[in-house]
């Protein structure tokens, strides 16, 4: 598999402009990871199509998550071997973490809702919009009685909100 | 960042939008009535009460989520406490007690003494087998399923068939551990 393309990564981005254009892109994923949601807003590499990209980014979340429980020096529950199937909730889970070219936040619902936002670096703590993110999803669309659950979100009036919204963020 | 504590039944009830009681009441009824036209058989429209519940718990889970704050349960007693505390507060105004546990801690039942979908409500006789409130069993196991609880929920009293409470029997089959979805790896 090929990871990086041929071109160039500046080793650091330039600092973030004064707000609202700093947000790279946001995926949403249910506990099989179907992507229910994609958007982008600032991504000018591309270095896989879109199904791999989006198979990648929940592969990674789910190993991190193995492996920063695996390495959780506070439990002292029982712990499977590196890979075990875990039940929901059970460990610990990272947040975000950052690179010297993005930075990545992560929140999961009990549900199986992950949601992922990759800002600049130098964003702060986005947990709670990550909430408040979850919150719009639940608003407008899962209470859309049209909307198929599982399904990918086509829902003109949640793009525009959590435009507007990660706008304001990042 | 200290984590933000789980909010109560009551403070959210207090801040959801409401709609009057008889037409929340009503409709319910209108519902099971067009399902007894349509359906003919009793049997079918307990099957499809609880069919159409399960759809609304899969859904009803994430605005629970969002909205309560409640992060994760540490045992199965833990799940239905929030259930009947939280869960039936926000959603129906009403509290729910949890009862009869079994000894290894995985049935217990769920007990209601103020139902507001039966207001007005009196089986005729030819709907001895419904189960009327057949939707909130649904809910329930739908709710639970989306985290990974798969549960078996059955009455064992209701008010209209002549018992002096509402209980529901919840049972813990099995917790399904979270898996890689992807079969091939490439």
């Amino acid at each position: 598999m090929q990871f990086f393309g041929g071109s160039e990564i500046s080793p650091s981005p330039p600092a973030p402009a004064a707000s609202g254009n700093n947000g790279h892109m946001i995926y949403v994923f249910n506990r099989n990871g179907v992507c229910l949601l994609y958007r982008e807003w600032n991504r000018p590499l591309r270095t896989l199509d879109a199904q791999q990209d989006h198979k990648l980014m929940f592969g990674l979340l789910f190993s991190l998550k193995s492996l920063t429980a695996k390495m959780d020096p506070t439990s002292a529950a029982e712990k499977g071997n590196l890979g075990m199937p875990q039940l929901p909730g059970q460990g610990c889970s990272f947040h975000s973490f950052r690179t010297n070219t993005y930075k990545l936040s992560f929140m999961e619902s009990p549900s199986g809702i992950k949601i992922i936002l990759v800002t600049h670096p130098r964003t702060g703590d986005l947990r709670e919009s990550l909430k408040r993110i979850y919150n719009l999803y639940v608003d407008y669309v899962v209470k859309n009685p049209l909307y198929t659950p599982g399904s990918p979100i086509r829902c003109e009036l949640f793009n525009t909100t959590l435009d507007q919204y990660v706008r304001g963020i990042a | 960042m200290p984590p933000v504590a789980p909010r109560s039944g009551d403070a959210i009830f207090a801040n959801v939008e409401r709609v009057n009681a008889e037409l929340f009441t009503l409709t319910y009824g209108a519902i099971v009535r067009q399902l007894l036209t349509d359906l003919e058989e009793v049997e079918e429209v307990n099957k499809q009460l609880d069919q159409m519940g399960y759809n609304i718990g899969i859904r009803l889970i994430d605005e629970f989520l969002a909205k309560s704050n409640v992060s994760r349960c540490n045992d199965f007693k833990e799940t239905t406490d929030v259930i009947a505390k939280v869960g039936f507060k926000m959603f129906l105004g009403v509290t729910a007690s949890v009862t009869n546990w079994d000894a290894d801690g995985t049935c217990c039942s769920i007990v209601l003494e103020d139902n507001p979908l039966v207001d007005f409500v009196e089986l005729p006789d030819n709907c001895q087998g419904l189960y009327y409130c057949n939707i909130l069993s649904g809910v329930i196991r739908g709710a639970l399923d989306m985290v990974s609880m798969k549960t078996e929920v059955t009455w064992l009293r209701d008010v209209l068939r002549g018992d002096d409470l509402f209980e529901l029997q919840v049972k813990l089959l099995k917790h399904v551990p979270e898996e890689y979805p992807y079969k091939d790896d490439e």
